[in-house]
Formats: C-alpha cells, sequence, structure tokens
C-alpha cells in the first residue's frame, strides 16, 4: 500500500514569534525550524501501517522554500521510502488553497491509496488544507483521527475520531484522506542508522509545471500581524486581611465582573 | 575554518537532546537518589544506535563519526551524567579498541552486540595499586596451551557489572614491564570471573562501578586482542577516545547547570531586582558560559582530528582538562548563583555539582593530562 503524508515545516514551539519589517510576515531570524508535530503523528501511523503490512511506501511531501528539505529529511530519517518537495516560487505566498491543488496534482500522479495529514499546522492553525484537498480529489475525509485500522485488503480504513465525550468511528473506502490527532500515536525518534541513511534516500524537487499548474494568485491575502499586547501585571490588594478580602471580593465582582 | 555541525551530526543532535528531555530527565534525579543502573533507558538508548555511533554498520555500528558521538554525549550529558558514561565507556573505551584491534571474527562476536546496543562492554585497566600509574599492572595471564589463566583484581570499573564483555588487561611477561601487558576480551559467566562489590559513589551514581576479580579464569587464546605485549598501547588508544568522551560528558554537565543558574538569574529576585542584575551574578554567568564554549570547540577540535585520522592524543587531553576543569568550576558557581536552594537537592545543580568531580579524575587525572600536554610541548 502506498501511503502519502503531507507535512510542513513550522517554526519550533518554543520560538518566541516577532513581527517581522514587512508587518505580514513573521521575523524569521533565528527560527529553528521543525516537522510541525501533528504531521509527525501522521509520519508515524504512515509507518507503523507499512510495517504492520509488511510491505508498501510512504512518501512524504511538503510544499514551500529549499528548508523544507530539512523537513523532509527528518521524515526520511524517521523511515518514510523517499520525499518529494514542492518547491517553485510560483508558490510563494500560497494560500490553504493552491497549497491543497498543488497537493492534490502531485497525489494524482503518485496514486497513493492513503493521504495522511496533521490535523493542523502549528503555525498558523488554519487546519484547512486536509478538507480542500480531499474536496478536490473527491475522496471522503475524517480529521482529529485518534485511532485508524486499514483492513486486510486495503480496500476500507475504519477511523475514529475525536469528539466531545468520546470517539465517533467511520468507514471510509480507500482511498481516503485523514488528519490526525495527538494521542493517535507516539512518533517514534529517528534512529542514527535512520539519519544517515536518509541522505541517500530521495527528495525530489517538483516544480508547478510538473504538475500543469502555474502561479495561481493567492485569494487569501494576510492585512497584518500584530504582536500579542504584553500581558497586564497582577494586582496586589493591599491592607489587613478583612479589608483585602472586601476589596477582592468587590473587584472580582464589578472590576473583572467574574463572580 | 567552517565551525558548522553536518546536517545529520544537527539531526543527532536534536535527536539526543529530545531523549533526554522526554525519557531521561524525569527520572534523573531518583535513579541517583536510589543509585539505580537505568536498564529501560539505555536499552532504548541502544535501539537509537547511541551506545556504537563511530562503529561502522557491518558491526552493528550506526556509521556515523566522532563529532556526532560529541555532540549526542553532550546533550545526554546535559540531564544525567550517569547515562553519559555508560554511553561513553561503551563507545570509547570498548567498542573503539575492540573494533580497531579485533579480528573480523572477534568483531562479529565481542563488537556487534555491544554497538548495537544488545550487550555492554566495560574497560578493566584500573587495579587497586594502579590508577594513574597504570603500566604497574599486577593482574597476570599465564599461557597454558590454548588458554591463558588470569588471575587478578580490577577496581572502579564502570559498567563492570552490567557488562556482559570486559576488556581486560594483564601482564602476559612481567619481565618486559608495560611491553608485556596484554589485553584480553572475557565473557561474563566465564568461570572464575566474578564481580566482588558496587561501589557506592559521590557523583555518576546511576552508573556501575565495580570490582572485578579473576580466579585463574580460563580465556582462550582466540579472545587475546592484538598481539601479546599490544595491551597498554591498546589501552592508552582507547583512553585518548575515551578522553574526547568525558570531554563531552564535561561539556554537558556544565551547560545543564550553567542553564539552571541562568533560568534561577532571571526568576530568583534580591534587593529588589532579578539576582541576574547584580553584576556579581552577571560575572559568574559570563564566566561560565565563555568557559563552556571554549570547552566544546577544544573538544568538537579533538573530535575533528580523530575524524580525519590525524594525532589527537594532545587535543583529547587538553579538551578533557579544559572541559572537566570548567564543569568543576562551572558547577560549583552555578550551585553558588542558587545560593542556600543551590545546597538542597530539589534544585538539580546539587547532583551536577557531585557529577562534575569525576571528569576531573576518571580516563586520567587533570594532572595526568597536564603531564600528556608537557610532554608533548616539550618534545619528550
Amino acid at each position: 500500500m502506498k501511503i502519502l503524508v503531507a507535512i510542513k515545516q513550522v517554526p519550533d514551539t518554543a520560538t518566541q514569534v516577532k513581527v517581522g519589517a514587512d508587518p505580514r510576515l513573521i521575523d524569521t531570524a533565528g527560527i529553528t525550524w521543525i516537522v510541525s508535530p501533528y504531521d509527525e503523528f501522521a509520519v508515524e501511523e504512515a509507518l507503523r501501517i507499512k510495517e504492520k503490512r509488511g510491505q508498501g511506501e510512504v512518501v512524504a511531501v511538503s510544499l514551500g522554500p529549499e528548508r523544507v528539505k530539512e523537513a523532509l529529511r527528518s521524515c526520511l530519517a524517521m523511515g518514510c521510502d523517499r520525499a518529494l518537495h514542492l518547491n517553485d516560487a510560483a508558490w510563494n505566498g500560497a494560500d490553504t488553497l493552491a497549497t491543497a491543488r498543488a497537493l492534490a496534482a502531485v497525489i494524482k500522479q503518485e496514486q497513493p491509496q492513503l493521504v495522511l495529514c496533521g490535523r493542523q499546522a502549528i503555525d498558523d492553525d488554519m487546519g484547512a488544507v486536509t478538507a480542500q484537498l480531499a474536496e478536490l480529489l473527491g475522496w471522503p475525509c475524517a480529521s482529529w483521527i485518534m485511532e485508524e485500522a486499514v483492513d486486510a485488503e486495503g480496500t476500507t480504513v475504519r477511523a475514529a475520531r475525536q469528539v466531545e465525550g468520546g470517539l465517533e468511528v467511520f468507514d471510509l473506502p480507500l482511498p481516503a484522506v485523514l488528519a490526525a490527532q495527538k494521542g493517535l500515536n507516539e512518533p517514534r525518534y529517528p534512529t542514527l542508522k535512520g539519519i544517515m541513511g536518509a541522505k541517500k534516500k530521495e527528495i525530489r524537487d517538483v516544480k508547478a509545471a510538473d504538475l500543469g499548474l502555474g502561479a495561481e494568485p493567492s485569494q487569501l491575502s494576510v492585512v497584518g500581524l500584530e504582536a500579542l499586547p504584553p500581558r497586564p501585571p497582577g494586582r496586589i490588594i493591599q491592607g489587613d486581611v478583612p479589608t483585602a478580602v472586601k476589596e477582592l471580593v468587590r473587584a472580582l465582582r464589578e472590576d473583572a465582573k467574574a463572580i | 575554518m567552517r565551525l558548522e555541525l553536518s546536517e545529520e551530526q544537527q539531526m543527532i543532535q536534536a535527536m539526543a537532546r529530545e531523549f533526554a528531555e522526554s525519557a531521561i530527565r524525569p527520572i534523573a534525579a531518583e535513579i541517583d537518589r536510589e543509585a539505580r543502573f537505568p536498564h529501560e533507558t539505555v536499552k532504548r538508548m541502544g535501539e537509537l544506535g547511541l551506545m556504537g555511533i563511530a562503529i561502522p554498520e557491518a558491526w552493528g555500528g550506526s556509521g556515523a563519526d566522532t563529532v556526532a558521538y560529541v555532540v549526542a554525549l553532550e546533550e545526554i550529558a546535559r540531564v544525567c551524567a550517569s547515562h553519559a558514561v555508560i554511553m561513553s565507556v561503551n563507545n570509547s573505551l570498548y567498542g573503539d579498541p575492540v573494533y580497531k584491534f579485533g579480528t573480523a571474527a572477534q568483531r562479529e562476536r565481542f563488537l556487534t552486540p555491544v554497538a548495537s546496543g544488545h550487550a555492554q562492554g566495560c574497560f578493566a585497566l584500573t587495579e587497586p595499586q594502579a590508577g594513574s600509574d597504570a603500566t604497574n599492572q599486577h593482574t597476570v595471564a599465564i599461557r597454558d596451551g590454548d588458554h591463558y589463566l588470569v588471575t587478578g583484581r580490577k577496581l572502579f570499573i564502570t559498567s563492570g557489572r552490567e557488562a556482559s564483555f570486559a576488556l581486560v588487561f594483564c601482564q602476559t611477561d612481567r619481565a618486559r614491564g608495560h611491553h608485556g601487558i596484554s589485553a584480553f576480551i572475557v565473557e561474563k559467566g566465564t568461570p572464575g570471573f566474578g564481580v566482588s562489590k558496587t561501589e557506592d559513589k559521590l557523583g555518576i551514581r546511576a552508573s556501575d562501578t565495580a570490582e572485578l576479580v579473576f580466579d585463574d579464569c580460563r580465556v582462550p587464546v582466540a579472545n587475546r586482542l592484538g598481539e601479546e605485549g599490544q595491551g597498554f598501547r591498546i589501552a592508552m588508544g582507547a583512553l585518548d577516545g575515551g578522553r574526547i568522551g568525558i570531554a563531552a560528558q564535561a561539556v554537558g554537565i556544565a551547560t545543564g547547570a550553567y542553564e539552571k543558574a541562568l533560568e534561577y538569574a532571571r526568576e530568583r529576585r534580591s534587593f529588589g531586582v532579578p539576582i541576574g542584575q547584580h553584576q556579581m551574578v552577571q560575572w559568574m554567568l559570563a564566566d561560565m558560559t565563555t568557559a563552556i564554549e571554549g570547552a566544546r570547540l577544544l573538544t568538537l577540535q579533538a573530535a575533528t582530528l580523530k575524524d580525519a585520522g590525524k594525532p589527537y592524543t594532545t587535543a583529547a587531553a587538553m579538551a578533557k582538562l579544559f572541559a572537566a576543569e570548567t564543569a568543576m568550576k562551572v558547577t560549583t558557581d552555578a550551585v553558588q548563583v542558587h545560593g542556600g536552594y543551590g545546597f538542597i537537592k530539589e534544585y538539580e545543580v546539587e547532583r551536577y555539582f557531585r557529577d562534575a568531580k569525576i571528569t576531573q579524575i576518571y580516563e586520567g587525572t587533570s594532572q595526568i593530562q597536564k603531564l600528556v600536554i608537557a610532554r608533548e610541548v616539550l618534545g619528550s
């Protein structure tokens, strides 16, 4: 079974994000880039499906600038067989729909039986690409997956998705698109052998023209980014206990309207 | 000169850091307190390929290099010095010489299981009367047909109880002094080979430090590593590599303690400001981070020379000396920055302080490193 995992390279979760000189972009200086954590669940699940079935191929794919190769290399180190890098100036500033169109085009070429993604990327948290991709492909889609089981014939997948208070279980005919939620699995660390072997695996550059696509203007445009206002300092209520408690209750009731 | 890790080395470093933070950090204080060998995490280090980093894949290793070994070891030591020494001994003091001097058959039998992390190896040179004076070996191996009979005691052997294989140095010809020392691989369970005690230590308490006893232990000639009389050279070569590992361990310990001190200096307030605003604390932090950078660069330089196949004995001695002294100084100051809290176990820097001390002692004391360096510069 061929499985394609779509991943996104994002700033490390520990990054203190700053608005850049162009207020529509973040300042990328000094940022450590990682594979978006939800996408790591998707990679791990794809590898487990392959291992369980004893055969198959896991292809990692990502759209973005040259640095995205590092993220793809991490996926190869974890165990993906090869990678595709959608790397073309035509996709600069691609919004979710343009990204989904490019991914859909490469998926049509690759013809995997299953596409796995993270439920959302942790940078802009749009969470839109998976659904757009499934729509463009005309494939069924289930997101926030906590469990999955592909049947022995590789024709359907049973997926349990997280809903309020429990799991909702679906059977989806394959090919299908699944989006991973935290809890699906515990992603493996790449082993040293995996890391050393990753260099020998292929990362193929894919251009827009290779997919029969041209430059596509984004339908979404970022107007501006604003940093969160600094949190106001806490207020310490002075005075003896009875007075302070009285003031606290008043402040909670009248100022904060919390009680 | 380029000071940049390759993409693989960066990935190995990131993996070691993540593993150390998520798997080792939660147990580090507990295994120190209980002096408990961390079987589960050491097994996982083996699965990840951290127990035979620079050994070729054909012999169970990961096929990376000494620089990768150094950066990974530093990350492990930054969280737990005990795990770091277990890893260092397996890689440098056992794996490296068995790879370098072993025949194909010996590598297959004695290296593959150790480099792949399925078993551990230890290095048995030190004796009660032979520490820095390592030539003064009293353990003897007397040839008896196709065997040797080994008798003697080995002291302070890291992983001595846990290891399945011991690289043991013995006199095969006492008249020839250190030219009469030979190296043998003795398997656990060989009759006449026992572990008599485990030491209760100041630091690196979760690592296993044992005394090995040999009493007419019959070791096949096929287990001799290298030629008769080559043992001392094998031991010194292994220690050259080992010193790079211990230097990396010391850099890791210093870094871990420094990070704690930095965090504390930002949070702890005295005289109305965070203590990091006081110049005397600033001085300590500046000295700490500068010394750590220096120690790290010396360590990477020694590793780079080893990878390039160039002489690295002096570079390794300098790295080990400077890194060990740095670790002791930095951990001492890290406790000082914490004041009274630094003296309390809950605040972790106390453990780093205790762990740092051994780096000035094992695999050649700081004094021995100075001897090695001085001999080199004087050409004697």
